[in-house]
C-alpha cells in the first residue's frame, strides 16, 4: 500500500512536470501579418508593432487565454505609397484608433495539434466575434501557434467613403499570426510545491 | 474594280507597302504607347484613390500588351525583310539606327515597368486574369531605382518618337516620297 502511494506520487509528479505553460512570447520572433485583394492582385501587409500575452498549457486549456495589441501606425500595407493613408480616417483612423486589439475568449482542441481559438477583435472602436484555427507546433520548450482567419474590413468601418467600392480593395482580409512562445521554467517550478 | 486590277495599279505605283501584318502591329504598338505615356504621368500624380488604383492597372495591362505586340514584332521582323526603300544613304543608317532603338525600348520600357512593380510589392495580372512572375524579390530602394529607369527610358522613347515621326512626315510632306505610305494601311496591301 505504502509502495502503491509512493509509486501514485511519483507518477502525478511526472504528470504535473510534462504539464507545462507557455507564456513568454518572443516578439521578434513572432509575426502578425495580412493578406487582401487589390485590383485582383494579392497583396501582403504586417504590422510591425505589436504586443502579445500568451498563457496556453495544453492539458488545461480551460485556463489558456491570449491577447493580441497591434499598433496600427506601425502598418506595412505591402505598398508604400498606401502605408499614410491607411491610417487616415477613412482606414485605421490611428489618431483617434491606435491600437486593434484580440483578446481570447476560449480555445477548444480539435485533435492533434489543431485547436480552435475564439475571441473578441476590436478594431476602431468596434468589437466582434472571431475563430481561428490554430496549429501548435512545440518543439522543446518552444511553442510556436500558427493561425489564420478572415474578417471582413468594412463590418469594422475600415475603407469607407470612397473606398466601400469592394472592387479596388476587396471587403476579406485575410489575418495571419505566427506566435513563438516559450515555457516559463518558474511555472513549472511553482506547479510542482503543492 | 476587281482585285486584279487594283493590283496591277499597285504594282505600277510602285509602292511597295509593308504587309498587314507589320502595319497592323506598328500602329496598335504605336497607339497603345500614346496611351500608356501620357497616362503614366497622369496617373503618378493623382492623389492615392480607388480612381488611382484602377488606372495604374489599366496602364500595367496596356503595358503589357504593348510588350507581347513587340515580342511578335521582334519576330516578325527577324523573319521577314522590310521592303526596299531608296532614299539617301545617310537617311538609310540613320533610320535603320532608330529603329532599331525603338524595337529595344518597346521591349525595354514595358519590361522596366514589369521589374518596378514587382520591386515594389504589386504583382500585375494581366488585365486581372493572367499573374505574371514577379521577376526580382521586394524590396524598396530597388523599386524606386528601377522607376527612375521606366522614367528615364520613356523620356529617350519620347525623343525618339518624336524624331521618328517628324521625319516621317518630312518624307510625306517635303520629300512626297512612298516612306509614309508603306506603313499606312489600305486596300492592296499584301
Ligand atoms: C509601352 C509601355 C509603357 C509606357 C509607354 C509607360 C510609360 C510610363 C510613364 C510615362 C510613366 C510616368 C513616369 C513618371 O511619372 O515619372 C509611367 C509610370 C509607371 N509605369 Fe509605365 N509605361 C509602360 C509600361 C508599363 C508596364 C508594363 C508597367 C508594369 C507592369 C508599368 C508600370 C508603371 C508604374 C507602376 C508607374 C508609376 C510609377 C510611380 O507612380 O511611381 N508601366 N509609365
Ligand atoms: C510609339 C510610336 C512608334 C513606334 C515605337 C514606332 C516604331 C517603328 C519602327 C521600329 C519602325 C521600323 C519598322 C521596320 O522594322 O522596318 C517603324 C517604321 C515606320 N514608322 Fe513608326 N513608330 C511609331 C510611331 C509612328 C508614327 C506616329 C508614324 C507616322 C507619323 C510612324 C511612321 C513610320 C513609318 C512611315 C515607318 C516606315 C519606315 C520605313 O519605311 O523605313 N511611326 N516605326
Amino acid at each position: 500500500m505504502k509502495r502503491l502511494a509512493i509509486a501514485l506520487a511519483l507518477l502525478l509528479s511526472a504528470l504535473d512536470a510534462s504539464a507545462i505553460e507557455y507564456n513568454q512570447v518572443q516578439l521578434n520572433q513572432s509575426k502578425v501579418s495580412f493578406g487582401y485583394k487589390q485590383m485582383g492582385v494579392p497583396m501582403e501587409g504586417k504590422f510591425g508593432k505589436f504586443a502579445a500575452q500568451v498563457a496556453f498549457d495544453p492539458d488545461r486549456l480551460g485556463s489558456a487565454h491570449a491577447r493580441i495589441d497591434i499598433a496600427l501606425a506601425s502598418v506595412d500595407s505591402g505598398s508604400s505609397d498606401a502605408d499614410e493613408s491607411v491610417q487616415g480616417k477613412l482606414w485605421f483612423d490611428t489618431k483617434n484608433y491606435p491600437v486593434a486589439s484580440f483578446v481570447s475568449t476560449g480555445i477548444r482542441p480539435l485533435g492533434g495539434n489543431r485547436y480552435q481559438a475564439t475571441g473578441k477583435l476590436t478594431i476602431k472602436g468596434k468589437t466582434l466575434d472571431v475563430t481561428s484555427p490554430v496549429i501548435l507546433t512545440v518543439n522543446g520548450n518552444s511553442a510556436q501557434f500558427d493561425g489564420s482567419f478572415t474578417v471582413k474590413r468594412l463590418s469594422y468601418g475600415v475603407g469607407i467613403g470612397e473606398w466601400t467600392d469592394l472592387d479596388t480593395v476587396a471587403d476579406d482580409i485575410q489575418i495571419r499570426f505566427h506566435l513563438v512562445v516559450l515555457a516559463s521554467p518558474s511555472s513549472n517550478q511553482q506547479r510542482k510545491t503543492p | 474594280m476587281t482585285t486584279e486590277a487594283e493590283d496591277w495599279l499597285e504594282e505600277n505605283a510602285m509602292i511597295k507597302r509593308y504587309t498587314k501584318i507589320a502595319i497592323g502591329l506598328h500602329w496598335a504598338i504605336a497607339i497603345l504607347i500614346f496611351c500608356a505615356f501620357p497616362l503614366g504621368f497622369y496617373m503618378h500624380d493623382l492623389k492615392l484613390s480607388p480612381a488611382k488604383l484602377h488606372l495604374y492597372s489599366y496602364h500595367k495591362w496596356i503595358g503589357i500588351t504593348v510588350l507581347a505586340l513587340a515580342i511578335l514584332r521582334v519576330l516578325w521582323r527577324i523573319t521577314h525583310k522590310p521592303p526596299a526603300l531608296h532614299i539617301a544613304r545617310w537617311q538609310e543608317t540613320a533610320s535603320r539606327l532608330v529603329h532599331g532603338l525603338l524595337y529595344l525600348l518597346m521591349l525595354a520600357v514595358p519590361v522596366s515597368g514589369w521589374l518596378m512593380s514587382s520591386a515594389k510589392g504589386v504583382k500585375t495580372v494581366w488585365l486581372g486574369i493572367l499573374p505574371l512572375p514577379d521577376l526580382v524579390e521586394k524590396n524598396k530602394a530597388l523599386g524606386e531605382l528601377l522607376g527612375n529607369v521606366h522614367t528615364a527610358l520613356n523620356y529617350t522613347m519620347l525623343l525618339l518618337v518624336l524624331l521618328h515621326v517628324a521625319a516621317a512626315l518630312k518624307h510625306h510632306f517635303v520629300d512626297r516620297d512612298d516612306v509614309l505610305l508603306r506603313m499606312l494601311p489600305m486596300k492592296g496591301t499584301p
